[in-house]
C-alpha cells in the first residue's frame, strides 16, 4: 500500500523556544486506520497540525500525497487542505452560521453545484443524526452536537486523509461508540484516518488500527502494533 | 463561492463606523473637487476674457488737443496690423464708471477726463509694442494698459486655490485609503478565527478576500451614497448662489459638464478605490500567513 504521509527527521519548535516535535520519521499507508496516543503536551495537537498543514515544520521533509508540503508554494496549499479533513478540539465551528451551512462550507469553497451541496448535506446530517437541527445555530448545540457537526463538516468533502484532534472528548460513550462507527466505515471508503486521543479504550473499537505514541516531542511503537514502525517506511 | 457563503462574514459594527467616516471624506473630497474645477475654469475664463485687449489712455488737460490726439490715434490703430479692432469709450460710459466716486460731476462737461480706446489686439507677440509705438509717436504721453496686468494677481490666486483644491482631494484620497486598510486589517482582525478555518478547509486567499472586498464595497457605497448626494446637493447650491450673485468673477464659477461628469462620477470611483485597497491590503496581510 502506497504512503500518504511520509515524515523524515522532521522537528517543529515554536519561535526561538525548545523543539516540541524531535526526529520524527514515520510513514502512514493509504487506507489505513491510526490512533495517536501520548500525555497532554506531548505534542499530538502539534503533529496533527503538521499533518493538516496548520504548520510548517522547523526542519526535515514532509510528504503528503506524494508530494513535498514543506516547501510547498503558499498558492498551492489549499488544493491539499482540501484532500483533507479536520475534526478540531475545539470544533471551529462558524456560531454565526446554521449547522447546514457550517456543514457545507468545504463544498462551496470547493465550488460544488448548489444543488448537489443541498443533497450532501442532507446526507451528513443525517449521517450524524442531526437532521433535526439543519437550521439552528451551533452555540444552541450541546459539546457532542456540535461535535457531530465538526465531523460532518470534516467528511462531507470525502476527504483522503481525516485527521481528528480528540474527537470523542466531550461525547458520552454511546455516542463515542457511533462515531467511532463513523469514522470506521468513512476508513472503509478508503479515507486514511488519524485519531488522536487520550482514551485508550478506543483502540479497541477499530479491530483493523495501529497506535502511535508520542513521548516528550518523540514517536515511539511501544506495543509493536504497528505495521509500519517509527524509522520504516511500508514495503 | 455562492452567495451562501458570504454570510460566512457576520454583521460587524466596525462597517458601519468605516462608512460614516468614508460619508465625511466623500462629502469634503466632493467640495474640494468642486472648488478645485470651479476657480480652474474662472481662471480660465478670466485669462481668456482679458487676453489680448488693452487700453489706451490719453491725457490731456486741453480738451480739444484731447479729443484730437484721439482721434489721431484711434485712425492709426484700425489701420495697424498690430490691432484687430479699436472702440472709443464714450464720454457717458466714462461718467457711469467714475460715477461711484465723483457723483453728479463725473458728467460735468468741463471735466478733464482722459479718453479712452479699447483696443483689441491682433495674435501676434509684438502687438502691444507696436500699439505703444504707435500710441507715444501720435500722443505723447498716452499710456497703454493691458487688461490682463490689472488682475494677473486675481488668475495667480485663482491658480492657487485650484492647486490647494487638488491637494486636498489628492490628501483625502489617500486618507480614505488609510481609512479602508484599517477597516480591512480590524475586519480581518475580528474574523481571524473564522478565516483560519476557512483557509484549513482550503479556502484561497484570493476566496477569503472577495468576501471581504464585497463587505468593504458596500459599506463604503452606503457612505459613498450620503456622502456624496450631500456634496452634490450643497455644490448646486452654492453653483446657483454664484450665479445668482451679479458678480462677472463669481458667475464665472461654474462647472460645466465635465465638471459636473467628474463630481458625479467620484462616489462611483470612491467604491471602486474602496474595493480596490480592501483586496490588496487583505491579500499582502494573509499572505504573511501560512
Amino acid at each position: 500500500m502506497a504512503g500518504i504521509v511520509q515524515f523524515e527527521n522532521v522537528g517543529l519548535r515554536y519561535g526561538h523556544g525548545d523543539e516540541v516535535l524531535r526526529d520524527l520519521s514515520f510513514t502512514l499507508a493509504a487506507g489505513e486506520f491510526y490512533f495517536l496516543t501520548g500525555a497532554s503536551g506531548a505534542g499530538k495537537t502539534s503533529l496533527l497540525k503538521l499533518l493538516y498543514l496548520a504548520q510548517r515544520p522547523s526542519r526535515g521533509v514532509i510528504r503528503l500525497f506524494g508530494t513535498d508540503v514543506v516547501t510547498l508554494p503558499r498558492a498551492r496549499m489549499p488544493g491539499f487542505r482540501r484532500r483533507i479533513g479536520v475534526v478540531y478540539q475545539d470544533f471551529r465551528l462558524v456560531p454565526h452560521l446554521s449547522i447546514a451551512d457550517n456543514v457545507a462550507l468545504p463544498l462551496r469553497i470547493a465550488g460544488v453545484l448548489e444543488t448537489e451541496v443541498r443533497d450532501a448535506v442532507r446526507e451528513m446530517l443525517a449521517w450524524v443524526g442531526l437532521s433535526h437541527r439543519a437550521d439552528a445555530r451551533p452555540p444552541t448545540l450541546s459539546g457532542g452536537e456540535q461535535q457531530r457537526v465538526a465531523i460532518a463538516r470534516a467528511v462531507i468533502g470525502r476527504p483522503e486523509l481525516l485527521v481528528a484532534d480528540e474527537p470523542t472528548g466531550n461525547v458520552d460513550e454511546a455516542m463515542a461508540e457511533r462515531l467511532m462507527q463513523l469514522f470506521g466505515s468513512l476508513n472503509g471508503l478508503g479515507t486514511t484516518v488519524v485519531v488522536a486521543t487520550h482514551d485508550l479504550t478506543l483502540l479497541n473499537r477499530i479491530k483493523a488500527a495501529q497506535m502511535m505514541r508520542i513521548v516528550d516531542g518523540q514517536l515511539h511503537d511501544p506495543t509493536g502494533a504497528l505495521r509500519f514502525p517509527p524509522g520504516r517506511g511500508p514495503a | 463561492m455562492t452567495a451562501a457563503t458570504a454570510r460566512i462574514l457576520d454583521a460587524a459594527r466596525q462597517g458601519r463606523a468605516m462608512a460614516w467616516v468614508l460619508a465625511i471624506m466623500l462629502f469634503l473630497t466632493v467640495l474640494a473637487t468642486a472648488a478645485g474645477i470651479g476657480t480652474a475654469r474662472a481662471a480660465a475664463a478670466l485669462g481668456q476674457a482679458l487676453a489680448g485687449r488693452a487700453t489706451v489712455q490719453i491725457v490731456d488737460a486741453d480738451s480739444a488737443a484731447r479729443t484730437a490726439a484721439a482721434a489721431r490715434v484711434l485712425a492709426a490703430l484700425r489701420q495697424s496690423s498690430a490691432v484687430r479692432g479699436a472702440t472709443p469709450v464714450s464720454r457717458q460710459e466714462l461718467a457711469r464708471l467714475l460715477g461711484p466716486w465723483l457723483g453728479d460731476a463725473a458728467r460735468d462737461a468741463d471735466l478733464p477726463v482722459p479718453a479712452l480706446i479699447d483696443v483689441d489686439l491682433a495674435d501676434r507677440a509684438d502687438a502691444l509694442d507696436r500699439v505703444r509705438t504707435l500710441a507715444a509717436r501720435l500722443a505723447p504721453g498716452a499710456r497703454v494698459d493691458r487688461h490682463g496686468d490689472a488682475l494677473a494677481a486675481v488668475g495667480r490666486l485663482l491658480r492657487l486655490l485650484t492647486a490647494l483644491a487638488a491637494a486636498l482631494v489628492a490628501l483625502m484620497a489617500a486618507a480614505s485609503a488609510a481609512v479602508i486598510v484599517l477597516a480591512a486589517r480590524s475586519g480581518l482582525e475580528a474574523h481571524r478565527a473564522t478565516i483560519e478555518v476557512m483557509h484549513g478547509l482550503g479556502a484561497t486567499d484570493v476566496q477569503v478576500a472577495r468576501l471581504f472586498q464585497r463587505r468593504i464595497a458596500r459599506d463604503a457605497a452606503l457612505g459613498a451614497c450620503v456622502g456624496g448626494v450631500a456634496g452634490w446637493l450643497v455644490v448646486a447650491g452654492l453653483g446657483m448662489q454664484a450665479s445668482g450673485s451679479g458678480s462677472q468673477l463669481l458667475g464665472g464659477i461654474t462647472l460645466g459638464q465635465g465638471g459636473w461628469g467628474a463630481v458625479i462620477a467620484l462616489p462611483f470611483a470612491f467604491v471602486a478605490l474602496a474595493a480596490l485597497v480592501a483586496r490588496r491590503a487583505i491579500m499582502r496581510t494573509m499572505g504573511r500567513q501560512l
